[in-house]
């Protein structure tokens, strides 16, 4: 269990030590996957003899000194991110067997940065879900608790992340799907500001919303692979042009007058009174670090679910028409013409909540609802952003839960579809605002379920963000992660 | 006539592929012609992750048509997608322009029978192309199967949306005759409607005559020349009118020209019309342009038609209908000047444009831009004929050999031996030939039937196989027979 247990940076230490190889990381990795992997279920696709072959290459890198941070630590993928003839199925039965062509710009920096791939990991179908309940493989369990939902729509990624079968994976972030995760399985979650990390080739839900970003077991470990994501992509007119700075550079300063933002907005009725105790906490160590604590306002924060559910289900809609059974995936046996052949492979392959989703965004995009639903949104979008530069105009960073509640039980919420969303509902503005968020862990509950911290910064405020999270981790503690013993 | 009563009110939307290299949104090429499926790439094909990068010059091509038509160019304009299931369309969505097109007012002129019309442009905006459906059988509805080529889809495309300033049928074909010539004129277009890179949709509706309120309008499809837009347009204004003189309503609908039958048929009705749901497209950038960028493709235009043609009439003097005729055709135009570089008779030269030149060129179906003929050597047979080496007769031959050959005209001359007579004891010896096989005509002239000299030049000239220098043959011609006067 040594090579297990040992963050991505102790572990670069001994390669360069040449005290281990990346084939006894892979290796060891392979083996925890295949005694766990069965209870768990993150992936739907293992690579893991590729995995060995990528081991070999990086240990070539190595002894040529041609390394960098994070080369021959593995990886797992979430399973919409393309993959060059590995399947690339959004866990949709639509896309049960489609091999992408060409690897997403974020597959192809993991490859360049010599980090083994040892597989796609399992998600809500096309990542619309907060559980991985919609997946077409069937769901993921929390390894804290198998009796719990490791959260989603990137479920499979986090799981994987605290079950010890990789020590970092790759999420998307649309309106949570990385933090609430993160939050479900204590781990260090991060969605990084619109534009800094390449959506290119990773399958979209809603392209203005959707982001990229890493899943590690501590913030170091984060803005590590971090860095290797955050570049600049000429295939993607709307990734952010210009240098990414080394966020590891950015860890250990002292907080000393970092100012804080609480917004009130945040502590909710609803809220579990446990995180609402361990969010208090985090302040409390923060302030002893020597932040200053400010209760701010984000005044239109009740509009923001109802906004985040229009604004991505109608660019869901949209980007779900592709999937019509003429080039790739699922095409109906049964089609008479072109116009059953797109009825029918779409009623097939698509599940409930991807058709509940699209059926909502096309009635929001319709003619004469879209002034009232679809434009109406996009100004309150608008007022969402205003409000997170006001905020950020008084504080560097702004505190509140990752989610209302700790992770929930299989089938408690699936069967009603807003009691599922309402999980987004700290998550979403980030995606509205275009701004960086993570999740950190901050305790554990009464039940030994992990409990979420969320950061937000300004754009571009990746930084400040992760040295704030990186000094809070350190007072705070590890909580550790399950040993998922028989 | 029912359509005298009313006033016919037509607008256009004119499509027009733009001849960029490559495509809108990814780097395939767009030539027309290859192989099926050989000019795609997961970005066109519509793959899932795929995203789209503008091309540079596709803006650039927009914004100098925008400018050709005297349009307000947009600083901040943005896309938007245009959704709609069809298996030609990889996306699903077209990306388009909806409420921030790139160009916006401007303005086309143009003559009808000699009268100024002025048809007003609403827009242009910049989209991507479909790609083709191939159908096994003849129709769609008796195909067991379709294929579809993507090679098409993604080649960028300008939408030129017109005022419904149209009045007939006639200057709606007019108005698309000028636009494809302004559009070959500023290089953004082929303009080929037989390749499909120019196509346009019409909207026509009657008014009873004085009436300001247009009437219930049909939009008509599918026609897929200068004359089907005439004709299709004829067809539909008046079943229009018969519909209105029975007092009945028009229905709002879109219908489709069938070239072979000569009629417009119902295609799908205002309630069966698409809702595209339209919204900003999330995965581009707005399209933010600069005054240099503007005003470099601005200083970059050439002279438009309307301009040449009045250099034309001022500089090079030539009558207004030579002017309209030359400059119609860019190519032509071009071709023309290059003539006049090196052959001052600009008259001369603008008749030999529009008669033998154009009669030849028709005839062969022959672009002005393949054809072999060099200006220069065009110049030079007209030089040679100024210098009496060749005839005006024979100068057709000369070119006519040249047009096929695309030999230049003293290689011509000298291989065929076609070096005009001049050698007057040559031409003598003829013109007394003449005179002798016809005394009949000889006798009528001699009676003072002047009227028969010209035949019996003909005759000279047939004898000498087009070769006597005409002037000669006439004068030595005048001459024998005035000395049989005396005689």
């Amino acid at each position: 269990m040594e090579i297990l247990n040992r963050s991505a940076l102790e572990l670069r230490d001994l390669l360069d030590k040449r005290e281990i190889s990346s084939r006894d990381i892979v290796e060891a990795y392979i083996k925890r996957i295949e005694a766990v992997e069965p209870r768990v279920n993150s992936f739907v696709t293992l690579t893991l003899e590729e995995a060995l072959k990528d081991a070999d290459r990086a240990d070539e890198m190595i002894k040529n000194n041609t390394q960098t941070v994070l080369t021959g630590i593995p990886i797992a993928l979430k399973d919409n991110m393309s993959t060059y003839h590995v399947k690339t199925t959004c866990c949709s039965k639509m896309l049960e067997n489609y091999l992408p062509p060409f690897d997403a710009t974020v597959v192809k920096l993991v490859k360049e940065a010599g980090m083994p791939i040892l597989g796609k990991t399992n998600m809500d179908e096309f990542a619309m879900g907060s559980s991985t309940e919609t997946s077409y493989f069937g769901p993921t369990k929390n390894p804290w608790n198998l009796d719990y939902v490791p959260g989603g729509s990137s479920g499979g990624s986090a799981a994987s992340v605290a079950a010890r079968e990789t020590p970092f994976s790759l999420g998307s972030d649309t309106g949570g799907s990385i933090r609430q995760p993160a939050a479900f399985n204590g781990i260090v979650g991060i969605k990084p500001t619109y534009g800094l990390v390449s959506r290119y080739g990773v399958l979209p839900f809603a392209s203005s919303l959707d982001q990229v970003g890493p899943f590690a077991r501590n913030v170091a470990d984060s803005a590590a692979l971090l860095s290797v994501l955050a570049k600049h992509d000429s295939l993607e007119t709307t990734s952010l042009k210009g240098p990414r700075p080394d966020y590891l550079n950015a860890l250990g300063r002292d907080i000393k007058g970092l100012k804080v933002g609480v917004p009130k907005e945040f502590f909710i009725d609803g809220l579990n009174k446990e995180i609402e105790a361990a969010v208090k906490k985090a302040l409390d160590a923060l302030k002893a670090l020597g932040a200053e604590i400010i209760d701010i306002c984000l005044p239109h924060s009740d509009k923001a679910l109802a906004t985040y559910y229009l604004v991505a289900t109608a660019e869901c809609s949209s980007n779900m028409a592709r999937f019509d059974g003429v080039r790739f995936g699922h095409r109906s046996e049964n089609v008479k013409d072109s116009v059953t052949m797109f009825k029918h492979s779409r009623a097939e392959g698509f599940g409930p909540e991807v058709k509940r989703r699209i059926m909502l965004g096309t009635y929001a995009l319709s003619a004469g609802y879209y002034d009232a639903y679809y434009l109406k949104a996009l100004k309150v979008r608008r007022l969402i952003k205003e409000d997170f530069d006001q905020a950020f105009s008084q504080v560097d960073v702004i505190v509140t839960p990752t989610t209302p509640s700790t992770a929930f039980k299989f089938g408690e919420k699936v069967q009603d579809p807003v009691s599922m969303y309402l999980s987004d509902v700290f998550t979403t503005t980030a995606n509205l605002a275009g701004i960086p968020a993570l999740s950190m862990p901050a305790g554990l509950s009464s039940n030994n379920l992990p409990i979420g911290v969320q950061i937000f910064a300004p754009r571009l405020g990746e930084e400040i963000m992760l040295n704030a999270a990186f000094a809070l981790e350190k007072a705070l503690g590890s909580i550790g992660l399950p040993t998922l013993e028989v | 006539m029912p359509l005298n009563d009313y006033t016919i009110v037509i607008g256009l939307e004119v499509h027009a592929e733009l001849m960029t290299k490559s495509k809108l949104f990814c780097g395939c090429s767009t030539s027309f012609g290859s192989e099926a499926n050989s000019q795609v790439c997961p970005r066109c094909l519509g793959l899932p992750g795929t995203l789209p990068v503008l091309n540079k010059k596709a803006v650039e091509y927009a914004v100098k048509a925008g400018l050709a038509f005297d349009c307000d160019i947009s600083k901040y304009s943005k896309f938007d997608r245009k959704n709609y299931f069809y298996p030609d369309l990889s996306k699903a969505y077209q990306i388009s322009q909806f409420d921030q097109p790139i160009c916006g007012k401007g303005h086309v002129e143009f003559y009808v029978g000699g009268e100024k019309k002025v048809v007003g442009i609403n827009r242009i905006h910049l989209e991507e192309e479909a790609g083709k459906s191939v159908h096994s059988g003849a129709t769609i509805s008796d195909s067991e199967f379709s294929l579809e080529d993507y090679n098409r889809c993604g080649i960028p495309l300008i939408e030129i949306v017109s005022e419904p300033d149209m009045r007939s049928p006639e200057e709606a074909r007019i108005y698309m005759e000028t636009l494809r010539n302004i559009l070959r004129y500023v290089a953004v277009s082929d303009c080929k409607m037989e390749e499909g890179s120019l196509r346009c949709d019409a909207n026509i509706s009657l008014m009873p005559k004085g009436a300001t309120k247009y009437g219930t309008r049909t939009e008509i499809k599918n026609m897929n020349s200068f004359r089907a837009v005439q004709k299709a347009l004829e067809y539909e204004a008046l079943r229009h009118a018969k519909i209105l003189d029975r007092g009945e309503k028009i229905v709002q609908e879109t219908r489709t020209w069938d070239d072979i039958a000569g009629i417009t048929a119902s295609m799908r009705s205002k309630e069966e019309a698409h809702d595209y749901r339209y919204f900003p497209e999330p995965d581009l950038v707005p399209i933010v342009l600069t005054d240099e960028f503007i005003d470099d493709i601005k200083n970059g235009l050439p002279e438009l038609p309307v301009a040449k043609f009045h250099r034309y009439v001022d500089e090079y003097e030539l009558p207004e209908y030579d002017a309209e005729l030359i400059t119609a055709d860019k190519d032509l135009a071009e071709y023309f000047e290059a003539v006049i570089a090196n052959y001052k008779d600009y008259k001369a030269v603008s008749n030999w444009l529009m008669g033998e030149f154009m009669r030849l060129v028709n005839e062969q179906s022959v672009e002005i831009s393949e054809i072999k003929v060099k200006p220069e050597d065009l110049a030079m047979m007209f030089t040679l004929q100024e210098k009496g080496v060749i005839s005006s007769k024979i100068a057709k031959t000369v070119f006519e050999e040249m047009f096929h050959s695309g030999k230049d005209p003293e290689t011509i001359v000298k291989e065929k031996g076609l070096v005009q007579i001049s050698d007057a004891s040559e031409i003598e010896k003829i013109v007394l030939d003449v005179i002798e096989k016809n005394p009949g005509p000889v006798a009528q002239y001699l009676d003072g039937k002047e009227r028969v000299l010209g035949f019996l030049v003909g005759q000279v000239m047939k004898l000498s196989k087009g070769k006597a220098n005409p002037q000669m043959a006439n004068d030595y011609l005048r001459a024998a027979l005035a000395k049989m006067v005396k005689n």
